[in-house]
């Protein structure tokens, strides 16, 4: 069964056409890679997904659900979150802080409950701590849980980023470039992660250039050129692939 | 971290007794005029910090927002609406109990709006407009929500300043005062003026509370991650829009309020209320404070205020706030109070501390 539903997206940026009637589906509990060039278009296909862009035309399901036209935080509350390629952590605020973000959709206190800081507020607040440092717990981040997020290490900083999103309990998690700025060892730790999400129960979306990451965890690769879908297979196929191999040794070329 | 909480209200509250026994045994009992004003002034502050501070917006127009409440108030308590009675509407309101009659300083009977009525139109009025301008607004960042909410201070005050009927340039005056509870009124009548002075502060507190309960509850937090990556905060679930432009109207309506009761303790109001020059004080404060600081914003507010109502900055006044923005923005553009100095600053001093001991 399909979790993810694109058809026929496309959107373009004054003259340039960044995605091009690109058509996919990610089935439910699997691992989907999305690769590409520099410019491909990978990064613009997830805004669209994710509510940040209005497509100009083509529509997504998810769920069978039409999401496209939402705005993002409502995207989220549908179980569909995300990372960002340009590490987006919010400043001046605690990693554990940062994490407790991911469980806003979970909890309920509003404006008027929070004034009057209401008994069952006090219930939630601690309910959202306990289950954001069990997060941090998962991904070996809980020493860093006081630190200000921003302040982190690289790498950590990419960790906590997908603990956030985690904390959202998405059904679907987009990533965009998890391994980006990463070394040899951190990014098998990420590719290890991803694995162990996708066991959860968590279906995944990950855009990477790092092609080792990429073969090892995805059970399928759509490839993007020039905001067109150029191949959508199983790794092996892929790395067979002559229209595939031609656009990246042509990259390598220029 | 709640405990916290309430043990810094229990130092605000014996703070302001302990001020209000030293004035007392020092025969300084005058002073409590310019604090119960401050005082005031200081919920226009901390409802502006949570906004610039907390939800990261800039507004350089909260001084037409107290002006909203204290014009309004003032207006509806010292306009005559007598020659209107028969008018549906006002005979409505008067039949509802929401008119009063009274008499004018010339001994005449006139017909105004009972107090309560006229703050509750008044913050009702100051919350509509935050609405409408809020909604469109609030989509502007940085600098471009900084000149647009500029526009609309001005606009406020070139109407208060042009309307006949609140006094143009003289304002308001001869505002009466406002009975809160039977017994307790606010108002700058010299026997009650202890009393006011904790009227005052029983407000701040209440409002002080309210404030700290919302920084540190859910939505505290979404604010600050709003402030933190405003795109991600939205990735997250978290209704951005929604949220900054409820805060905008929080603490317009904080604004308003503190207009309404410092309009009926002073007895009057003017324009130079709604120029903006008070918007930008309000602002340049809230920086001092620290930005995200709420107790740096009730300090700051109380003691600048307090300088200044006590003429210690005499013609220089407004420039002595110009000149604080200034050098704020120059060397500590995110506040000066900053709690987070605090900490690092504490966090030094064990370092140092724990290197004595080894060594
Ligand atoms: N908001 C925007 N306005 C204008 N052009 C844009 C915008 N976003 C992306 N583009 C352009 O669209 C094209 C696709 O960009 P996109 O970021 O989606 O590529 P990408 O595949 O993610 O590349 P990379 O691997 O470098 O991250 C690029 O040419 C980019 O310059
Ligand atoms: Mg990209």
């Amino acid at each position: 069964m399909a979790i993810l539903e694109v058809r026929d997206l496309s959107r373009s940026f004054g003259g340039l056409q960044a995605v091009f009637n690109v058509s996919f589906t990610v089935k439910n509990g699997s691992i989907k890679a999305l690769i590409g060039p520099n410019g491909a278009g990978k990064t613009t296909l997830f805004n669209l997904i994710s509510g940040f862009l209005k497509p100009d035309t083509g529509s997504v399901l998810f769920n069978n659900q039409k999401i496209h036209g939402l705005k993002p935080y409502q995207v989220a509350g549908k179980g569909l979150s995300r990372t960002f390629q340009h590490i987006k952590l919010f400043h001046k605020m605690t990693v554990l802080e940062n994490i407790m973000i991911g469980r806003h959709i979970h909890s309920k206190a509003e404006f008027i409950s929070g004034m009057f800081n209401l008994p069952w507020t006090q219930r939630e607040e601690k309910a959202i701590r306990e289950r954001s440092l069990e997060i941090l717990n998962f991904l070996g981040l809980s020493e860093m849980a006081d630190a200000e997020a921003t302040s982190l290490a690289y790498g950590q900083q990419r960790i906590a980023e997908l603990a956030r999103a985690l904390a959202c309990e998405p059904k679907l998690l987009l990533l965009d470039e998890p391994a980006a700025g990463l070394n040899m060892r951190e990014t098998a730790e990420m590719a290890k992660l991803i694995a162990r999400i996708r066991d959860m129960g968590i279906t995944v979306l990950i855009v990477e250039h790092d092609m080792s990451l990429v073969m090892n965890i995805s059970d399928e690769i759509i490839v993007l050129s020039y905001g067109q879908k150029i191949a959508d297979d199983i790794p092996l196929a892929i790395q067979k692939n002559s229209e595939v191999i031609r656009v990246y040794l042509g990259e390598e070329d220029a | 971290m709640g405990h916290q909480r309430y043990l810094q209200i229990l130092g605000l509250i014996s703070a302001v007794i302990a001020v209000q026994l030293f004035t007392y045994y020092t025969d300084t009992g005058h002073h409590l005029t310019q604090l119960t004003m401050s005082a005031y002034y200081s919920l226009v502050i901390i409802g502006l910090c949570l906004l610039i501070g907390y939800a990261g917006q800039i507004s350089l127009g909260h001084a037409g927002f107290f002006a909203i409440g204290g014009y309004i108030s003032a207006f509806l308590t010292t306009h005559n609406f007598l020659p209107y009675k028969d008018n549906y509407f006002i005979s409505f309101l008067s039949k509802s109990g929401l008119l009063a009659s009274r008499e004018d300083l010339y001994g005449g009977q006139i017909l105004i709006f009972h107090p309560w009525a006229a703050c509750i139109a008044a913050v009702l009025f100051a919350v509509i407009v935050a609405y409408l301008i809020g909604g469109p607004v609030l989509k502007l960042k940085g600098h471009y929500l900084a000149m647009a909410t500029l526009g609309f201070g001005i606009i406020v005050y070139k109407i208060v300043l042009g309307t006949e009927k609140f006094g143009a340039a003289d304002g308001i005056s001869d505002v009466p005062s406002f009975v809160l509870l039977p017994g307790v009124e606010i108002t700058g009548k010299l026997p009650v003026r202890i009393m006011n002075y904790y009227v005052a502060w029983v407000i701040v507190i209440i409002c002080m509370i309210i404030l700290l309960n919302l920084i540190n509850s859910r939505i505290g937090r979404a604010l600050r991650s709003i402030h933190g990556a405003e795109d991600a905060s939205n990735a997250m679930g978290v209704n951005t829009a929604k949220y900054k432009l409820n805060t905008f109207v929080l603490s317009a309506a904080f604004a308003s309020v503190a207009g309404v009761f410092l309009t009926h303790y002073n007895g009057g109001i003017g324009p130079s209320e709604a120029s903006v020059m008070k918007s930008v004080r309000y602002v340049a404060i809230v920086a001092v404070g620290g930005m995200a600081n709420l107790w740096g914003a009730l300090i700051m507010g109380v003691l600048l205020n307090f300088l200044s109502l006590r003429g210690y900055f005499g013609t220089y006044d407004d420039a002595v706030f110009g000149g604080i923005l200034i050098l704020i923005m120059l060397f500590a553009p995110e506040g000066l109070l900053r709690i987070d100095l605090f900490r690092s600053l504490k966090g030094m001093f064990l370092k140092i501390s724990d290197s004595k001991e080894k060594t």
